[in-house]
């Protein structure tokens, strides 16, 4: 006499078999490559094939998931020019939601399965931070990580790691030092996200400002955006406090919350506000769905904020000119903003190491040819690719805001290293590159 | 009853043989799958591992007790943090020591939340349980300096034993570590549900008043349920920390804990076989529908959410085609096949039928 029980211990090894089908079925692909010494994983004699971890769903979705597919639209117009050594660039990029668990899983299966050669501009701090020991590990070449932490720049722990825009230490330095010369003698008073982002931040402008010109340093959480007070308790301190300057190392999202309350509150500081959390179609798109429709662009006049690329909005320049013809032809349904121009500067960038990685590239001729650098873009500043860094651009100048969704400069690009004692200095006057400089980008 | 499986006679007539023996064909047969799969393959099934311990957990929770949690999501990232503070320190202790921590210290949270769960009922349980779920990852950022906030942590997993060969893939190390716990869990959680314990489960899940007058004790049995469930998602949680090497409040999000019910729900719920085919499921499924996905050129946004609309899909079909899980579907197919009608579903086995069946001795 048998049970109930015996069969379902009989089904747990039907269960087991199953696992066994599932695994085998989907196990064919990968392992074909061999270990070919001419040539590199995710290299052949016509493509390059590049993975990517991206927000595309999610909370960080909004703006950052147009990155992606702007850097397809580049490596695709690369493409029909001829490619790079005569081989095109395939990009690979897979959704992690901003899940740091997903990272990991998809991370695995581009290098693992897709057999990438490398992976390129992989999105975010708490998710990318996952996977670098394993890429590491493993040597791919891990270029141009989407984020501002100081974690990429770590050639001796990371040899394969490369950041790319400048980290927010930098940034807080550039912006203190233009309070400090232009807005001496006002009060200051902080603003910024509780995390890595607005440490560093603020790390960069105490280095620069007086303590005691500083009044005020608020944290906001941004669990708190979603909330009914959203963050009015830091901006009314900061407002008892009488700073007259409020600087805000914010996401989009908190900075336009931040304008309502002021509005709200008859709050009138001058506000400077981090690259990040300033893109004016962004910004102007929040405050029309968060008041409803009842302000706009105009609560961004005035704003100072600082930038390395040139705005998206000033069309006479000859890089915006060549993105706005890219955009139109490959992804025309996406907003022409700061994150597309962010998406196709950085596989710009890579398209130059990869050519500078020679006929037939491995991924340690592409590692050496970041770490000899001399790459020339849209960047106001250099980037400070070396054996000893390996992080990217190394500063950014300050621009504000008109409320029209434009933005104008004032004054020239600074440079400085993360160190927050180094020097800030006038960056070198041909920084800048030009389309055609490089012959697999035709303008 | 048809007689297809191991006699209960001779030494099979004791439940942990038993037990024991289909872990060890179990374990004979995936250690022949890990060792000729690809990488990738390896790491997969590794994540099948904990999926598995963490919906077994549930199952018996929901399944066997009647007890609905939103919250094991939560859980979980007790254990992962467990984990991950213990592994972080100098000189720390061998993975078996950590991973017994982390079922020690998450069954001790279940404990308390069982206690509150214990005297709510329907919506209101699983509505204080999704708070937990919705709440915990907060505290990640309030005490940043410990559990390093919206980063988290990043868990420095042990390489492979150097006797196992140079070019040993970490992953099948992974793989083998979680299909290990897996089947430890699976044998424990079949013999408890074949004992007393397990039968009090049911009795108090079928009605709590004759259970009562059965002489067992409601309150005290629905918290042990909760503490076993708890204790089978702190190792799933410990596991998850090392196979993908960190802790982050953004890995347990409320998504996880609906994942996981989802994958009881879809396995059949109360079937630890049932447990199986949920994790393969969790796993298989978005890789499967992100990979078809990609091989049709729709416009970004309808890519990106494609695999979530597959799986809901998915879902809704399952419970129209097979409304008793994966579970149900095989059990039913399997007396198709004999030529007789379906055998009773497991979730509607009530206590008298099995204490018929299952004598105790």
């Amino acid at each position: 006499m048998t049970s109930r029980s015996t069969k379902a211990r009989l089904q747990l090894i039907a269960a087991g078999a199953a696992l066994a089908l599932a695994a085998a079925c989907g196990g064919s692909s990968g392992g074909g490559g061999g270990d070919d010494k001419a040539s590199a994983p995710g290299v052949t004699a016509t493509t390059v094939t590049i993975g990517s971890h991206q927000p595309l769903t999610g909370p960080a979705a909004p703006g950052y998931s147009e990155i992606a597919p702007a850097a397809e639209a580049m490596f695709k117009y690369i493409n029909e020019s001829g490619g790079i050594h005569g081989r095109s660039i395939e990009y690979k990029y897979k959704d992690d939601g901003y899940n740091p668990a997903n990272t990991v899983d998809v991370v695995k299966q581009l290098v693992l399965q897709d057999k990438v050669f490398a992976i390129f501009n992989g999105l975010g701090t708490p998710t990318h931070s996952k996977v670098t020991d394993y890429l590491n590990q493993a040597r791919v070449p891990d270029l141009f990580v989407a984020s501002g932490a100081r974690l990429w720049d770590d050639p001796k722990k990371h040899p394969y790691t490369f950041g790319w825009q400048p980290d927010y230490l930098i940034e807080g330095k550039v912006l203190g030092k233009y309070i400090k010369d232009n807005l001496a003698g006002k009060k200051v008073g902080y603003l910024y996200q509780n995390d890595d982002f607005g440490k560093d931040g603020i790390a960069g402008l105490d280095s620069q400002l007086d303590a005691a010109q500083v009044v005020d340093k608020q944290p906001y959480e941004t669990s708190q955006l979603s909330q009914p007070t959203g963050i009015a308790p830091q901006l009314s301190s900061l407002k008892a406090k009488g700073a007259e300057v409020v600087v805000s190392f914010s996401i989009p999202a908190a900075t336009a919350v931040a304008l309502l309350t002021n509005a709200k509150i008859g709050y009138k500081p001058q506000m400077v506000v981090s690259n990040v959390g300033s893109d004016p179609t962004t910004l102007t798109g929040l405050l029309g769905t968060f008041s409803k429709g009842a302000v706009g662009a105009a609560l961004l006049n005035g704003i100072v904020t600082d930038r390395y690329l040139p705005a998206p909005s000033d069309t006479a320049d000859p890089w915006i000119t060549l993105f706005k013809k890219i955009h139109d032809k490959y992804i025309p349904s996406l907003p022409f903003d700061g994150n597309v121009e962010y998406g196709m500067a950085a596989a710009y960038t890579f398209a130059q190491a990869l050519n500078a990685a020679g006929e037939n590239p491995t991924r340690q001729s592409l590692v050496d040819a970041v770490e000899k650098g001399g790459f020339k873009g849209p960047g106001f500043t250099p980037f400070r690719f070396s054996e000893d860094s390996h992080a990217g651009y190394t500063g950014m100048l300050i621009t504000t805001l008109d409320g029209k969704g434009g933005s104008t400069k004032l004054g020239d690009a600074f440079v400085t290293t993360n160190d927050p004692s180094a020097a800030i200095e006038p960056a070198p006057a041909d920084a800048q590159g030009k389309p055609g400089d490089d012959a697999f980008l035709k303008p | 009853m048809a007689t297809l499986a191991l006699p209960r006679r001779g030494p099979f007539a004791s439940t942990i043989v038993r037990h024991l023996t289909v872990a060890v064909v179990g374990g004979l047969v995936l250690l022949l799958l890990t060792s000729s799969v690809n990488a990738y393959r390896d790491f997969q099934i590794a994540n099948v591992g904990y999926y598995v311990v963490a919906v077994a957990g549930l199952t018996v929770l929901t399944g066997l007790n009647g007890q609905i949690s939103l919250g094991h999501g939560a859980l979980m990232m007790v254990g992962a943090y467990t984990a991950a503070l213990i592994l972080d320190r100098d000189n720390p202790p061998p993975l078996v020591v950590v991973l017994v921590l982390c079922v020690v210290v998450t069954a001790v949270v279940g404990a308390i939340v069982g206690a509150a769960a214990a005297r709510l009922r329907g919506p209101y349980l699983a509505g204080a349980t999704l708070a937990f779920a919705v709440g915990l990852p907060g505290l990640t950022s309030h005490y940043a300096g410990t559990f390093g906030g919206d980063n988290g942590l990043s868990v420095f997993t042990s390489p492979p034993p150097a006797s196992l060969g140079v070019d040993f893939p970490s992953e099948r190390w992974q793989a083998w570590i979680t299909l290990a716990a897996a089947l430890v869990t699976l044998v424990l959680l079949a013999n408890l549900a074949s004992s007393r314990v397990g039968r009090s489960f049911r009795a108090v899940r079928d009605d709590e008043v004759s259970a009562e007058l059965a002489g067992i004790h409601v309150a005290r049995t629905q918290v042990l349920a909760f503490v076993v469930s708890a204790a089978c998602a702190g190792l799933a949680g410990g596991l998850l920390a090392v196979v993908s090497g960190q802790a982050t409040p953004g890995a347990f999000s409320v998504a996880l804990s609906l994942a996981i019910l989802a994958g009881a729900v879809l396995g059949g719920l109360g079937s630890l076989a049932g447990a199986v085919y949920g994790a393969v499921a969790l796993v298989a499924l978005p890789a499967i529908s992100s990979n078809a996905s990609e091989r049709f050129d729709f416009g970004t946004d309808v890519k990106s959410n494609m695999p979530l609309l597959v799986y809901g899909a998915l879902l809704v079909i399952v419970m129209l085609v097979a409304p008793q899980g994966l579970q149900g579907g095989v059990r039913r197919l399997a007396g198709l096949l004999r030529g007789r009608s379906p055998a009773q579903p497991a979730r509607n086995e009530s206590v008298t039928e099995v204490s018929v069946t299952e004598p105790e001795g």
